[in-house]
């Protein structure tokens, strides 16, 4: 291994790695810095699941090098502080296996930042780079407009749950 | 890690600090596949090794213990809340504990949605069992008869004086107690449900919202080392030369190492090939890059899917095996009341967004390892047998898995990783990258089916079927070369079909690369085929599709199959318990029908399409809405019913549907494997696409309010998709897709 001493700054705070500076983000801060919140999907940049912020820019993390983010700060979704949005996904139980759900809130993040009331095809084009397999992407969906203060434009599970109880 | 992968096998003296519980407390286990349930505190040695599902500390905390493995499914919420249900604890006190690979649970393969269908009633009573032994410790406390005393949020309540005692203030003497028989527990009614039934959020959100979640591929062990393995691109094939300098020069390579050759069928032993060992995933990644390989020719070199699809599809037009013979054989088909029709599926890959990936460390024992698998029984039992241990030598922890859908049903990573661990004296942790997992997988075989119907005036008089596939077991035993009995009961055998004459045959077909288990299984290629030919049947008889299968289904009753010339499995359970039942059936047909028509009237160029199916004792219809445009399709909507029995989490039910209808949606509109010269073409996401959330419809769930007993929940949500879409654009446009994907017929 090339001895290179990069900095890096995730989260706030400062790192120092002894890494080759053409290493993906992604395996710098799963394997070298250990937070591996951030997932491995695809390695082509093609499902998201690796989504990170790069100065507040929704970058794949599996494409991104050490060297193409110095002086930049990363946030990773140990990092993601975005109350309404983690309380929309409770809200909504979004989650089913999660494995691909720090990439999505990455990327709902990013996209609220920009747009805080999106459109539903707003939110159709900002999210379409993040592949679930599970199949939760009505509920992202609501919990986005949910977290927008919007409401859900398309057939919520709650209330199916709650004209369930009801009847 | 974090605190549910943390549990270790334990002594007795060792289980209350592993599970962080100071003084003490009650402690459940159920010793195997009778589910005899065993107060820890009674054994007798000190030594004996045991899981728990239930342990109660004095600080008042309740750990469930999940013995199954979570995939997205909701498990590790779903069987906590029917212990929790049975036992009375309050579900804010519970902590959940994820169980070790242990036969004294019984089955831990979690597929073939089964986990709450069979364990349902065994969860509840290990519930009860604590439940009794905590109010008679009460009672002993209380100076009063245990029957005047419940188990009510964590406390053992006497109702008559107001007095209460927190399961933690009777956690150690109810321990010291001699156990209940079990035949004296009584089980609430569904009416004193607690928390079966209701919508508890899933366990692990926390941390999956806080990227604390630990999967597989999460795995940190210290000096671990991390490896990438190139596999045999053609089944069969052996490594012939390797020239691995330049991988060996990699920066971050530590070693390279030849994996051994399979013997005999597939099974769940890996590919063989080579690893690349590196001290980073990067390294190993980029070393992998620089190896010169040469392979040996296989009997599968000539494999070319297309081709192989063609002489499938005209096999299934010539006299197979009769595998079901209800009614006299039909003879005469006169050709203006006869249709037939021929379907075909391609070969399909699981995809999970989590390859497969497991973590292995030898320890002065034997081995231990960190996986994300289905199936943590067989994990340890084919590392065992390749490492040359017993297998309680063989620690397999079982991490989240992000996704399984029957992949990780197969341990082959498990073993890899066992392997370089022991190789190289070092923890290793295994990673697939997309690419291995779509061209090394065990895929969902490609299939062919035709079908001949005959329509008289009066109804369908006759229908022909038949089924061509490699099958599963080919994987098990190299010598099979036609579907399994168990195979055609996914769909093919078992529709309940009221005609005067059906005739299922099936025919051969070989095997060429690993077939496995995909989420419903073969009820994917035949609920394609029945749910698209009988909407053919119902355009030649002019009826709607949901009425044409009332007619078919015929009277309210319990189909059993008799003198028909085969046996149905039933997904393993008795026909008296989970009854192939036509009402149920038609339960949820009538269910989509009124959903369907409060929906507004479709539009020029719309059309909806409808299928229903029963698998996994659950039954599913389904309705969906589709517009084309410009040979352009778009779904539009989805309307799925299930009733699958008693729910212990109805929104999980709901997330599974919406899971079944995007995962139908997948394979139906996008789904291909194909291989030339023995190789699979597609590589990653970009040529084998998933669902993007552009092109997910609206979904609307229906639940059958139902007190029967548990079904599947996991799988029977996938089979009527497909064809209910293929259905939908026949009614938008006339046009008829009997090949699969959609994609390869318009743009979607």
């Amino acid at each position: 291994m090339s001895k290179n001493s990069l900095g890096l700054k995730i989260n706030g705070k400062d790192y120092t790695l002894d890494a080759d500076p053409n290493m993906p983000v992604l395996w710098a801060i799963r394997d070298i810095v250990g937070l591996t919140g951030t997932k491995f999907g695809c390695g082509a940049g093609l499902c998201g699941a690796c989504t990170v912020h790069v100065d507040g820019q929704p970058q794949r993390a599996c494409l991104t090098s050490l060297k193409q983010v110095q002086g930049k700060q990363v946030t990773t979704i140990e990092g993601l502080t975005f109350e309404p949005l983690k309380r929309a996904w409770r809200e909504h139980n979004v989650p089913q296996c999660g494995y691909c759900q720090a990439g999505q809130l990455m990327s709902a993040a990013a996209l609220l930042t920009q747009t805080a009331q999106p459109t539903e095809r707003q939110i159709d084009e900002a999210m379409a780079g993040n592949l679930c397999r599970c199949g939760t992407y009505t509920r992202i969906k609501a919990a986005i407009q949910t977290a927008s203060g919007q409401k859900v434009s398309q057939t919520d599970a709650r209330s199916e749950s709650e004209q369930e109880a009801q009847a | 890690m974090s605190q549910f992968t943390a549990v270790q096998n334990f002594s007795r003296r060792d289980v209350l600090k592993l599970f962080g519980v100071a003084g003490g407390g009650l402690a459940l286990g159920a010793s195997g596949v009778s589910w005899s349930p065993m107060a820890l505190a009674q054994q007798g040695t000190s030594e004996s090794r045991l899981n728990l599902f239930i342990a109660i500390g004095e600080d008042n905390q309740v750990y469930l213990t999940c013995h199954r493995s979570e995939m997205g499914q909701g498990i590790r919420t779903g069987i906590p809340q029917v212990l929790a249900d049975e036992l009375g604890a309050k579900w804010d006190n519970v902590v959940v504990v994820q169980g070790l690979a242990d036969e004294r649970y019984g089955s831990q393969n979690t597929d073939g949605s089964r986990s709450i269908r069979r364990g349902f009633d065994k969860m509840r009573e290990m519930g009860a069992m604590a439940r009794t032994m905590l109010e008679q410790a009460g009672a002993e406390r209380l100076k009063v008869p245990a029957s005047e005393l419940s188990c009510i949020d964590n406390e053992v309540v006497h109702s008559v004086s107001g007095r209460r005692l927190s399961f933690g203030e009777l956690a150690l003497a109810a321990a010291a107690l001699p156990l209940p028989d079990p035949a004296s527990l009584t089980l609430k009614s569904a009416g004193q449900y607690t928390h079966i039934g209701k919508s508890h959020g899933i366990v692990d959100m926390e941390d999956i919202l806080t990227g604390q979640a630990e999967f597989g591929y999460d795995v940190q062990l210290d000096g671990m080392l991390y490896a990438s393995i190139t596999r045999p691109p053609v089944a069969g094939s052996v490594l012939n030369h390797l020239d691995d300098t330049l991988a060996r020069a990699t920066a971050g390579v530590v070693d390279v190492i030849t994996l051994p050759v399979p013997i005999g069928a597939p099974s769940f032993q890996p590919l063989g090939g080579v690893a690349v060992v590196a001290t980073n995933s990067w390294s190993a990644i980029e070393g992998r890059k620089q190896l010169s390989i040469r392979w040996g020719k296989s009997p599968n070199d000539a494999h070319d899917s297309q081709q192989y699809l063609a002489e499938l599809s005209e096999r299934v037009k010539q006299p197979g095996k009769v595998v079901r013979q209800q009614g006299p054989v039909n003879t005469d088909w006169p050709k203006e009341q006869t249709i037939s029709a021929l379907y075909t599926v391609p070969y399909l890959a699981h995809a999970m967004m989590e390859p497969p990936t497991a973590t292995a460390r030898m320890t002065a024992d034997g081995v231990e390892l960190w996986a994300s698998t289905q199936t943590p029984q067989s994990a340890q039992q084919t590392v065992a047998n390749a490492l040359g241990l017993k297998v309680e030598q063989v620690i397999i922890h079982v991490t989240l898995l992000g996704g399984g859908f029957g992949r990780k049903s197969k341990p082959d990573f498990c073993v890899e990783a066992a392997l370089l661990a022991k190789q190289t004296g070092k923890p290793v942790k295994v990673s697939w990258s997309r690419e291995d997992e779509l061209q090394n997988g065990y895929l969902h075989a490609i299939s062919a089916q035709y079908f001949k119907g005959k329509v008289g005036a009066d109804g369908v008089e006759a229908i022909l079927q038949r089924s061509g596939f490699p099958s599963i077991s080919s994987t098990f035993n190299a010598s099979v070369d036609e579907p399994s009995a168990s195979e055609l009961d996914m769909g093919f055998v078992d529709v309940p079909l009221s005609i005067n004459s059906l005739r299922c045959e099936s025919v051969k077909a070989q095997a060429h690369t690993r077939i496995g288990w995909l989420r419903s299984v073969c009820n994917i290629q035949h609920g394609f085929g029945i749910g698209s030919f009988v909407d053919e049947l119902a355009h030649k008889r002019g009826l709607p599709t949901v009425q044409m299968w009332r007619e078919l289904l015929g009277s309210d009753r319990h189909e059993t199959f008799e003198n028909q010339g085969f046996t149905y499995g039933n997904y393993g359970d008795s026909l008296s318990r989970h009854p192939v039942d036509t009402a149920r059936f038609k339960g949820v047909i009538d269910a989509v029908e009124q959903a369907m028509a409060r929906q507004p009237k479709p539009t020029s160029g719309q059309g909806w399409g409808f299928a229903v199916h029963r698998s996994f004792t659950a039954f599913v219809a389904t309705a969906t809405l589709v517009e084309v445009t410009d040979n352009k399709l778009k779904v539009l909507k989805s309307i799925i019913a299930i009733d699958a029995g008693t729910l212990v989490n109805p929104d999980r039910v709901r997330s599974q549907l919406e899971g079944a209808v995007m995962f139908g949606l997948t394979l139906a509109l996008m789904g291909q494997i194909s291989f030339k010269a023995g190789r699979v073409e597609q590589s990653n996401f970009h040529d084998y696409p998933l669902l993007r959330m552009s092109q997910c419809p609206d979904i609307e769930t229906i639940i059958i309010a139902s007190d029967a007993v548990p079904a599947g929940v996991g799988e029977p949500g996938v089979p009527p998709v497909a064809p209910s879409v293929v259905n939908a654009i026949f009614a938008a446009t006339g046009k008829r897709i009997r090949q699969l994907p959609i994609n390869a017929h318009m743009s979607v």
